[in-house]
């Protein structure tokens, strides 16, 4: 089996520091207005004149990407990178979009921006692999009855955890939030983005989207209860501390949890009986490029059965490609059976979505006064 | 000829331009590089939160009364204590170890202040990376500690106050020894035979004569540690585990995942009226110990 495997992507301690003092800079713009026409592409434009930047997680594509869509259309790719969600939307909204043409992000991000008026709607028949794409990823792509992003990856969000170091399995979030004396200090959680409140929220019967003050704040004081017998807030070495033994419960993506799983076999995942989510990270062109034909090129590519099948092989993620997932080999999805038989598990998960500008205030303020508490 | 006449109009200009050449690339940097920002923050404390970050230049003034808000206020409680109580233990390790320094044969003396810059050789993140993994309860201290059974268990070290005060301590030493040894080392061992002489013991030698006269290296090393462990953000992330937030992490928070420009201001700029007084105390205790070895 060819899995080499690729490390952290959301929240790179590193350069989140190396970026912050660009962004305390950078300014606001960008303006309102939503458009949900495309623009009209060129289908004989040169590509071979036509130069993109695309800002991605690191290490969240193959590295010979650019290689590989000069290649196959002549375009020409720059790859720049966030280490989050946060960061990439600062970029785009920072300079209006200059200097970037195409984006990764999280779907409650890209959606923020679509409705923002800063993404370009998809003009789907421009991609020759669109039809790849299992239709349940592609409803998620939509605002407002168009498709604002391609589908990359997805997932869910549960406990990873150390068989051998816990006496009984976790099956709820409150294993995670009012952990067993032994399980005391021993257990990590998410301290960012939407993720913080999902294992609150869930545990409390409510959806990961809502909007509603009351259940936030409720949300809130469990969190707050909870945090004495966290070990850490931890949103990208939490895999490591279970390898190490220091964790024996963390909050973990899936695909995460894979990366512990690859190097302990005594790590299992589980989706607490509460549910959880149902993330989609997307590929999206931003409205100001003016290279969207080598964007389009770009996305196709990667949509390609062979390069969406590399992101399952390498990163360990579902991907929402039909036609990719025949070429991934068996082996793989014997070994993470996240990506095989407990593939439909994801699917159950409520999507998660944009909750718009006032809550989304309301959800980083309680993060927040959490972890200032 | 005019121009070598003392009082001629040349020598007026040069007298004149001399200063502005010389005080006029640091004047324009930081009236650039700080003024700017400053002002800029200034003006962000009255307005609203912007969608994605940024501000609306909308006036408001919700953000100062939420900054009296308990939790916050506990949190710069808590950042002032744990700022301070690093200064006070790297005060304690500083002052002897730039006494020896000082003490030092010449070429020793050298080689000795060598190696206290030394770790700053390294880049910052990866020396507090690896207090993670000498502290971590799976780590190299716990595998000693237990493995020459001094204890039977385990035990947690990583992720706590006192583990953000180590890191801190370790970080910022350097700039407590630096500016202490210069101040040792200036003093003349004369004044100290003097009071020998004079019939103090070494106690009062010291308290009478050379910790007044080193006064002004202990202010500067205590403001140059204060100042950025106050402001440190990464110390409390990394081995405070994101449970202990000092007040830089709570800005840079607000500046980088909450997308609040304008409470963020607000809480910088507390932390910049706090080192403004910081520093107006320093230069008063600097005054003064001057002025009395003067007079």
């Amino acid at each position: 089996m060819n899995t080499s495997i690729r490390r952290p992507r959301r929240a790179a301690a590193a350069a989140v520091l190396g970026t912050a003092l660009t962004l305390v800079l950078a300014g606001c713009g960008g303006d309102d207005t939503t458009s949900a026409e495309p623009s009209a592409l060129d289908p004989d434009a040169d590509l071979t004149e036509q130069t993109i930047v695309v800002s991605n997680w690191e290490a969240y594509m193959p590295d010979d990407i650019a290689e590989v869509v000069k290649e196959r259309t002549g375009a020409t790719v720059e790859v720049t990178s966030h280490a989050t969600n946060e960061d990439m939307v600062a970029k785009v909204t920072g300079s209006g979009g200059e200097g970037l043409d195409v984006v990764f992000g999280s779907q409650p991000y890209l959606e923020a921006l679509a409705k923002a008026g800063m993404l370009e709607p998809l003009d789907t028949d421009f991609l020759d692999n669109w039809g790849n794409l299992d239709p349940a990823a592609v409803d998620t792509a939509e605002v407002d009855g168009a498709a604002y992003w391609a589908p990359y990856t997805w997932g869910t969000t549960g406990i990873c955890y150390r068989s051998d170091l816990v006496d009984a399995a976790p099956t709820s979030w409150y294993d995670l939030l009012e952990p067993s004396e032994a399980n005391k200090g021993k257990v990590t959680m998410m301290g960012t983005e939407r993720w913080a409140m999902l294992p609150a929220l869930k545990a409390l019967g409510y959806s990961v989207n809502t909007t509603d003050e009351g259940e936030l704040n409720e949300a809130k004081d469990l969190m707050v209860a909870a945090k004495p017998d966290l070990l850490a807030y931890d949103d990208t070495t939490f895999y490591e501390r279970l390898i190490s033994g220091e964790a024996t419960m963390v909050q973990a993506w899936d695909g995460w949890c894979n990366y512990g799983i690859a190097e302990d076999d005594r790590i299992e995942f589980v989706v607490p009986e509460e549910g959880s989510d149902l993330w989609s990270d997307g590929i999206a062109v931003l409205k100001s490029s003016e290279n969207k034909e080598a964007a389009y090129a770009f996305i196709d590519t990667i949509l390609d059965a062979k390069t969406h099948a590399w992101v399952e092989e390498n990163i360990l993620y579902n991907i929402p490609n039909e036609a990719a997932l025949a070429e991934v080999p068996a082996e793989l999805t014997e070994t993470y059976d996240l990506l095989g038989s407990r593939r439909e598990e994801m699917l159950s998960g409520e999507n998660m979505t944009d909750v718009g500008d006032d809550a989304a205030a309301i959800y980083n303020q309680i993060i927040t006064e959490v972890t200032a508490s | 000829m005019p121009t070598r006449s003392h009082g001629g109009l040349g020598a007026r200009l040069r007298r004149g331009v001399e200063p502005a050449v010389l005080l006029g690339p640091g004047l324009l940097f930081y009236a650039v590089l700080v003024g700017v920002p400053v002002g800029l923050v200034t003006g962000y404390m009255f307005a609203r939160r912007g969608r994605f970050g940024g501000v609306e230049w909308e006036l408001s003034l919700d953000n100062f009364s939420r900054v009296t808000d308990s939790v916050y206020l506990e949190v710069f409680r808590e950042s002032l204590g744990l700022a301070l109580v690093a200064t006070v233990i790297s005060l304690a390790i500083g002052y002897p170890t730039a006494y020896a320094i000082a003490k030092l044969p010449p070429r020793w003396r050298t080689v000795a202040l060598v190696l206290v810059v030394v770790p700053f050789w390294t880049n910052f993140l990866i020396r507090v990376y690896a207090w993670i993994v000498l502290l971590n309860s799976q780590g190299v201290l716990n595998d000693v500690l237990v493995g020459l059974g001094v204890v039977d268990e385990r035990f947690t070290l990583l992720y706590t106050p006192g583990a953000v005060v180590v890191g801190l301590v370790y970080s910022y030493l350097p700039l407590m020894i630096l500016p202490l040894y210069a101040a040792i080392e200036k003093i003349d061992d004369e004044l100290l035979e003097a009071s020998t002489d004079l019939g103090a013991g070494r106690v009062r030698t010291f308290l009478g004569v050379q910790l007044p006269l080193t006064l002004p290296g202990v202010v500067t090393g205590s403001i140059l540690v204060f100042v950025p462990s106050l402001g440190n953000f990464v110390v409390p992330e990394l081995l405070g585990g994101g449970k202990t937030v000092m007040v830089g992490n709570l800005i840079r928070d607000q500046f980088l995942k909450a997308q609040d420009w304008p409470f963020g201001s607000v809480l910088a700029m507390m932390v910049v009226v706090l080192l403004v007084l910081l520093f107006l105390g320093q230069a008063w205790v600097t005054r003064r110990v001057e002025g009395g070895a003067r007079a």
